[in-house]
């Protein structure tokens, strides 16, 4: 069954149920392309997920160090919002956070698909917890040394901190690659869409008996994720259950 | 010197300061704004005449047949859901923690569903459970069995798409399993053994007792997962036939764009039915599990 969702990509190109196709159509994938924006689909993809990545490691490294080596006032309130925010689901919060945008008037941008991700809740909760493992004695040491906070936390915690870095990054590529409900809401126009939500619409544009070019559309939606699976799935399936056991 | 005393105190304000403004901007306001929304009839050309009406949604909510309709259909996705994953992934679990080479193959094919798109499973499982081209049928038909309607029929529809989130998710919650698994000292087990327990008294006696603590996390975050289902309806079935797939993200959804006052206040009631569930749970379940 497992092997069935790679392998039938390739095998739904015939339409019959045949297992294997007798001739690869590599032209459906030609056809897929031009049915749509496609090209425009997968580089809103490209650009939201890896936004998402690089705005979320800005923010949530010196939050977490702050969170993990400081003492301060509001700290414990502070952190439970974040645990609370870990716990309120977009499916709730989307007409509100869509209201907004459409004040701001981004709504036909690719921001209502990238902002709201800024804070990771969960990446700065992991690498909290990272941080307060790490002895004290290296940061006193490295302070002695004069280097100041924002060496200690670049140059030293976050080298260090690289398993719990790349969790949190395994995991928001997932789920952001891979996201459909926040782009559905937030989108309504093809040009800011990504590929989940492109590759959906195809199916009502295309009608429901082009299985093959649905299919092929799919196999460029599935492609990155396996690539990055293969090349570190043992990585990523400790990241994965990592995450669920905590 | 005091500069930077002033700094030192400021300073984790400020490397805080961009984390707490994500989260107030788009969680903790946004849920403000939902429960302020869901007293109002809202226009969505003219805010000026939105009208404030009170309670009226939630009235509204709670007399309406579909809404009661929606909230069934949940129900019965998440309980069939949660049932069978848990089943399953266990006896998937206790097979694997028998490591072997062959057994962590398994292991990485049996994750590969969870990482990948559900827009990818749905549109595969879409057109496997065609009636008339899919595989299934076709499996059915050559075993001699009948063929079903899948996802045209209000029947099956609803048990279609719990087979396919049950397919998503094995693999993951197995792993989580496994892990538990594998963390329990092997001393037991060989006492078991020496006892001459039987397989199936292991597992009800030993294995299931001993990760209790993992098999409530996963209770809950399943739970509450399902009871968010959206995508696979959007995509499979968008709600139907006859509303039978219908669920509350997706009814909501339907109601974003033409009453938003009424969609909010489903929205608050979604949120709070989670809240419930969760402090249901910990109730119900935190006396019973055994923490070592």
């Amino acid at each position: 069954m497992i092997s069935t969702s790679l392998q039938t990509y390739a095998e739904t190109l015939r339409f019959p149920p045949t297992l294997v196709p007798a001739v690869p159509q590599w032209e459906n994938f030609v056809r897929a392309m031009s049915a749509g924006p496609f090209m425009t689909y997968a580089r809103n993809s490209v650009i939201i997920t890896l936004s998402i990545l690089v705005i979320q490691l800005l923010v949530m490294i010196p939050a977490a160090y702050a969170f993990a080596k400081y003492r301060f006032r509001g700290k414990t309130v502070m952190f439970s919002m974040i645990l609370l925010a870990f716990m309120i689901p977009g499916q709730v919060t989307f007409i509100p956070v869509y209201l907004m945008m459409a004040d701001w008037g981004v709504i036909k941008t690719l921001i209502p698909q990238i902002i709201p991700f800024m804070s990771n809740a969960f990446g700065i909760f992991l690498l909290r917890q990272y941080f307060m493992q790490t002895p004290e004695e290296i940061i006193e040491a490295a302070r002695l040394d004069n280097a100041s906070e924002f060496q200690i936390i670049w140059r030293i915690m976050t080298p260090m901190a690289l398993p719990a870095l790349a969790t949190v990054v395994l995991f928001s590529f997932v789920s952001h690659w891979n996201d459909y409900f926040w782009p559905l809401v937030m989108t309504d126009s093809t040009g800011v869409r990504p590929l989940p939500v492109g590759i959906s619409m195809l199916k009502e544009t295309e009608g429901i008996s082009n299985w093959h070019i649905i299919m092929a559309a799919n196999v460029v939606l599935v492609i990155p994720i396996l690539l990055v699976y293969t090349f570190c799935s043992k990585y990523i399936v400790r990241a994965f259950v990592y995450s669920g056991i905590k | 010197m005091s500069r930077n005393r002033l700094w030192g105190k400021l300073r984790p304000y400020v490397m805080i300061g961009p984390a707490m403004a994500g989260i107030i901007l788009f969680v903790i306001y946004p849920v403000l704004y939902l429960i302020y929304l869901s007293f109002f009839k809202y226009n969505l050309l003219n805010k000026a005449k939105s009208k404030f009406i009170g309670l009226d949604n939630y009235s509204q909510i709670f007399s309406r047949a579909d809404f009661y309709k929606t909230l069934w259909n949940t129900c019965l996705y998440t309980v069939g859901v949660v049932v069978l994953t848990m089943v399953l992934s266990l006896l998937v679990a206790v097979w694997l923690s028998n490591s072997t080479k062959f057994n962590s193959l398994i292991q990485v094919g049996i994750f590969t569903p969870h990482i990948i798109s559900i827009v990818s499973i749905s549109l595969v499982w879409l057109w496997m459970m065609d009636p008339n081209v899919g595989y299934l049928n076709y499996i059915l038909k050559s075993l001699g069995l009948p063929p079903s309607q899948w996802l045209q029929s209000s029947k099956t529809a609803l048990g279609s798409i719990i087979l396919v989130s049950v397919w998503h998710s094995i693999g993951y919650y197995a792993l989580i399993m496994v892990a538990a698994i594998k963390g329990i000292s092997k001393d037991i087990f060989e006492a078991a053994d020496i006892d001459g327990a039987s397989k199936l008294r292991v597992l009800l006696r030993i294995t299931i007792p001993m990760i209790s603590p993992q098999l409530f996390f996963i209770l809950i975050i399943m739970t509450i997962g399902s009871f968010k289902v959206f995508d696979t309806v959007r995509i499979m079935t968008g709600g139907g036939p006859n509303k039978a797939t219908e669920t509350l993200v997706y009814y909501i959804y339907e109601f974003r764009t033409t009453n938003i006052g009424y969609a909010s206040a489903t929205g608050v009631v979604l949120m709070a039915a989670i809240a419930v569930l969760t402090v249901v749970y910990f109730r119900m379940l935190s006396k019973k599990v055994h923490y070592s």
